[in-house]
């Protein structure tokens, strides 16, 4: 590996290269951003007065903070899920010949080649008061009562678990991948049992690939919109739904705009605390 | 489990391995190894040397035959349970885990507590000469030391049979030479049962009480180092190992011990029959190395012309084409004023001693 030859220093390239992507960044990125920033400094709609109104009046707004902290914890709960159902499948896949590989990655990436709003819907069939689990359920007589699914917190869990595994998945795979399979070997030589070969050398090492997919996974999780909204229904708000209610039906743009900012900072925030986790189990797996 | 193990035998009996693939990578192998003995398992790339490796250590279960450690048949112990010790080719150390951490690794495996662990690693790093770097990581160790951090960690469990696969493959020759006798250190005062894996003949030799010498998944010649290179069995062990001129000839007249071979060089010399018995009037290859050839003045040898002359120090090789026109090299020992020989000088040549010509039936 160290014969073949070194790849030309990066920073050696004329900065002059990234111009057009960092233009591309200014214009549709930081622009927006900034007038963002502007709007939501005002504390009326008409833009008139400048002040810290609007985020006064989302953090001291015990609503507003409950569907801030709803949806981080969606997002959480989203996370979770994809990651206890995620690693078994990567795991799986560095296992399997190259056969039952191609389906996994079939399979793991289906969800991305349908629609969103097609899955949504599919999932709505399937979790309904006569969907797919209430009919096989009390067909089989277990239950007498349809179950509430749909509507709930647990069913836009389900679906968005389903929607954002790829996220999680492929960069499991991925750093399952480097792992030397002869790691595997040494540790069952030196006479540990598989439980102590995944917790003491496969989680560890693959915890790169962990922090990757949770923070994919979170911030895709928290943001969907439309899985959000057609599972969750009227009953449950999450922050895009808020967002979309002050900024579209109430036309309370300064609002909405603060609501983005610390929609922003909080999100920012969950994923530092990702990474710091990351750095602290010490920077390995990626070098 | 906490008193040395050191010096069970192990008997691969009549092991054969085909992979699920269809390829048959090692077929009825037989090693009786005694314990504290070091064996080498010598062969081209290819020829089942990982795989049987591999076996013994329990990754793989071999399709037919036996592992006996000891007295106790292994087959169906996984290998966490055969206490076992590897060092793999490229040291397959724990890259987030501190070198004192991976020397421990196997100790904390069997619960043993964590002063006496450290006491433990403490003193195998030591043992290894690598004191003071029990809390760096492996990234920050040269190839040479990570290399001596993987044998304290297959060393630290105590193991009945230590396993290298191709352990100098990756280091440069002086480092070679320091960690092969680093090992044989290592392995008297610890007398483990050892199997060392490699491809390249002067570390078997140097190295091993014995060699076993493998081709194409089986064994050809299981012996002493000096069996090996003096009295090769087959003509593969005796062209692999060492250097060695084959010449092609028909046999005149042959018992058990000694066979009278017609040179298609031109002239009939004795020969030791290597590979079993002869058949009067059937074509075989003579193998004699450039060292057991000698420049003779009478009539007796073949006739030859000197080509090339390469002074390589010590010895002298000079490349000599024979009268069927193939050519052969004859080692020199360069003592004193060696006789310089022109290019294109008319000699004649004969092996040293009839014991020194091996004679194997020729395969067509
Ligand atoms: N996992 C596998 N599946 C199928 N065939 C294999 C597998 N591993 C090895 N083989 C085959 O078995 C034979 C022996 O392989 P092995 O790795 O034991 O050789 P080796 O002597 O260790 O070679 P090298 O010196 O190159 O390491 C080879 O022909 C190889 O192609
Ligand atoms: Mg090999």
């Amino acid at each position: 590996m160290g014969a073949a030859p070194a790849p030309r220093d990066v920073t050696s390239y004329g900065m002059g290269l990234a111009a057009p992507l960092a233009l591309f960044f200014l214009v549709f990125f930081v622009a927006p951003l900034l007038q963002l920033l502007w709007l939501s400094l005002h504390n009326d709609t008409a833009g008139l007065h400048w002040g810290l109104g609007q985020y006064l009046h989302f953090l001291t707004d015990p609503f507003s903070l409950g569907v801030l902290g709803s949806t981080l914890l969606l997002g959480a709960e989203v996370t979770a899920v994809c990651l206890v159902l995620g690693f078994p499948i990567a795991w799986l896949y560095q296992r399997v010949g190259p056969k039952l590989q191609t389906v996994i990655i079939l399979i793991v990436l289906l969800p991305l080649l349908t629609s969103v709003v097609v899955r949504t819907f599919a999932w709505i069939v399937i979790l309904g008061r006569q969907g797919i689990i209430n009919a096989t359920l009390q067909s089989l007589g277990i239950i007498d009562t349809p179950l509430k699914l749909l509507y709930t917190q647990f069913g836009v869990v389900i679906a968005l678990a389903q929607v954002q595994m790829p996220l999680m998945t492929l960069p499991l795979i991925t750093a399952l991948g480097r792992i030397d399979p002869n790691l595997d070997d040494a540790s069952c030589s030196l006479g540990a049992g598989s439980w102590r070969t995944f917790f003491r050398i496969v989680l560890p090492l693959s915890l790169p690939g962990v922090i990757a997919g949770c923070t994919l996974t979170y911030a895709a999780a928290i943001t969907a919109f439309i899985t959000q909204s057609l599972i969750g229904g009227g009953q449950m708000l999450f922050m895009p739904m808020y967002l979309y209610q002050q900024a579209s039906t109430l036309q309370n743009w300064p609002f909405a705009a603060a609501i983005s900012i610390i929609f922003l900072l909080a999100v920012l925030a969950v994923v530092s605390v990702f990474t710091t986790l990351g750095r602290l189990s010490r920077g390995y797996g990626g070098a | 489990m906490a008193e040395a193990q050191g010096g069970r035998s192990l008997v691969v009996d009549a092991v054969t391995h085909r992979y699920p693939s269809g390829a048959l990578a090692v077929e009825n192998i037989n090693l009786d190894v005694k314990g504290g003995e070091i064996i080498a398992l010598l062969g081209p790339s290819g020829c089942g040397k990982t795989t049987l490796l591999r076996i013994i250590a329990g990754f793989i279960a071999q399709t037919q035959g036996r592992i006996i450690i000891g007295d106790d048949i292994v087959d169906s112990l996984p290998p966490n349970k055969r206490a076992v010790g590897i060092v793999f080719q490229n040291y397959a150390l724990f890259p987030h885990l501190s070198i004192s951490e991976n020397v421990a690794y196997g100790l904390a495996a069997r619960g043993i507590d964590k002063a006496t662990r450290q006491r433990e690693a403490q003193r195998l790093l030591e043992l290894v000469q690598l004191p003071g770097m029990a809390e760096r990581l492996p990234r920050q160790l040269s190839g040479g030391q990570q290399q001596r951090v993987a044998l304290a960690r297959a060393l630290a469990i105590k193991p009945s049979v230590l396993l290298l696969d191709e352990p100098f493959a990756a280091l440069d020759k002086n480092l070679r030479l320091d960690m092969q006798i680093e090992v044989k250190r290592l392995q008297r005062v610890s007398g483990i049962t050892t199997l060392i894996v490699t491809h390249d003949q002067e570390e078997a030799l140097s190295m091993a009480d014995r060699v076993a010498v493998l081709s194409h998944g089986k064994l050809e010649q299981f012996g002493s180092p000096s069996d090996v290179y003096d009295r090769p069995q087959t003509l593969f062990v005796n062209t692999f190992v060492g250097s060695t001129n084959r010449m092609p000839g028909v046999v005149v007249s042959a018992d058990r011990t000694a066979a009278k071979v017609r040179l298609d060089a031109g002239a009939e010399i004795i020969a030791r029959p290597a590979g079993g018995a002869l058949s009067e009037g059937g074509r075989v290859t003579v193998c004699i190395r450039p060292e057991h050839l000698q420049f003779v003045g009478d009539e007796t040898g073949f006739a030859g012309v000197v080509g090339m002359s390469l002074p390589l120090g010590a010895t002298v090789v000079h490349e000599v084409t024979t009268a069927d026109g193939s050519g052969v090299k004859v080692s020199q020992a360069r003592i004193g004023e060696t006789r310089a020989l022109e290019n294109g000088a008319a000699v004649r040549l004969a092996p040293l001693a009839p014991s020194l010509a091996n004679a194997f039936p020729a395969t067509l």
